[in-house]
């Protein structure tokens, strides 16, 4: 993927159906013969899928942001909290079914931590 | 250890008390450096908090929106999410990194960039303009998206810049500069006690000189009864 480094990086997607359909239409998917960057998560997804969906957007090179549905975040919490990689960014965003917890969100956690509160 | 340990192995010399004097100056030039640092990426850093939980709660409130419209989308169009998907080819949004560089700190910036996709895809024949609103809505929640992931590398860049320095500033403050002081006053301390001795060592030749030089055969005879066989006057005095 060598002319990816030159036109910029990728914005990965794991999400429900609405959110990975939205951001598709926006223009951030990529289909290549190695594969995706996005991941679809129904119902029955198992979160095997999920966790390993993640670690390979997080190895891949060419992805620079994660996003990725918090109700799905909390499938693979315990992963999700062992990451500590700079890049790819890991985002955690609102669905359409589940509205947003901040309480949930590793680095907001952190940030009213430090804030002091809450 | 203690903090007013010594550094172990140094001899109390003039030359090692002015280089020691030297370091204390150095760390102590090193010490106000870094805590200036240390400040500047706190504040830097507390106004990112900030701006991180301003973003995120103002994330939440733009998404069901997208979704909205997303949605109206979807109801004019019952494929629309296979079409989208199967669509998909080149990614039309990039991200570019650059760096912005805070005290010393490189911290990692995102910039967008939507390339031009080769016309509307989707939608041609049913509800483009439901479709084109929901993507354009979809584009500025990624504007937004990628802004607040630059702001988490920086905080979590600027978080272990922080702890880093903090921890230089404290060892300097509690570990370094009290050691080294401590080897600057060890130092002196021997210097002194060596001075003392030195001229105590005067002392005492002055007063033995001041006695007047004992007669010559008596010091002789004393010397002979002494050390049998050992004749002193051919001695050079020995010092010690």
């Amino acid at each position: 993927m060598a002319d990816s480094q030159f036109s910029g990086k990728l914005i990965g997607v794991i999400g429900d159906e609405d959110t990975v359909t939205g951001f598709l239409l926006a223009g951030v998917g990529e289909r290549t013969s190695a594969g995706t960057n996005f991941l679809v998560v129904k119902k029955e997804t198992r979160p095997a899928e999920v966790l390993q969906k993640f670690k390979e957007l997080t190895e891949r090179e060419d992805v620079a942001i994660i996003l990725i549905n918090q109700h799905i975040a909390n499938l693979i919490r315990q992963e999700l909290a062992k990451y500590t990689k700079l890049v790819p960014t890991v985002l955690e965003i609102p669905s359409k079914e589940h509205p947003y917890d901040p309480t949930k969100d590793q680095v907001l956690k952190q940030v009213n931590l430090l804030l002091g509160g809450e | 250890m203690s903090s007013s340990d010594r550094i172990d192995g140094v001899f109390a010399t003039r030359m090692n008390q002015q280089t020691y004097k030297a370091k204390v100056k150095g760390a102590e030039k090193g010490y106000e450096l870094l805590k200036k640092k240390a400040d500047a990426l706190k504040a830097r850093f507390r106004a990112l908090l900030k701006e991180i939980r301003d973003a995120k709660m103002a994330l939440a409130e733009e998404m069901p929106a997208a979704f909205l419209g997303l949605a109206s989308a979807m109801y004019l169009n019952e494929k629309f999410r296979d079409n989208v998907a199967y669509e998909v080819k080149d990614a039309s949004v990039r991200v570019f990194a650059s760096e912005d560089n805070v005290a010393g700190v490189r911290l990692p910036v995102f910039q967008e960039n939507f390339i031009e996709s080769q016309g509307d895809r989707f939608g041609l024949t049913q509800g483009g303009q439901t479709i084109e609103q929901a993507k354009k809505k979809f584009q500025s929640l990624i504007l937004k998206l990628v802004k607040l992931a630059s702001l988490q590398t920086s905080f979590v860049t600027l978080d272990e810049a922080l702890k880093v320095t903090n921890r230089r500033v404290n060892a300097l403050e509690f570990v370094v500069i009290p050691r080294m002081t401590a080897t600057v006053k060890y130092i002196a301390k021997e210097l002194d006690e060596m001075e003392r001795e030195e001229f105590f060592r005067l002392k005492k030749v002055v007063a033995m000189s001041d006695d007047g030089p004992p007669p010559e055969d008596v010091d002789t005879k004393e010397a002979e009864t002494a050390l049998p066989g050992f004749d002193e006057s051919n001695e050079d005095d020995v010092i010690f």
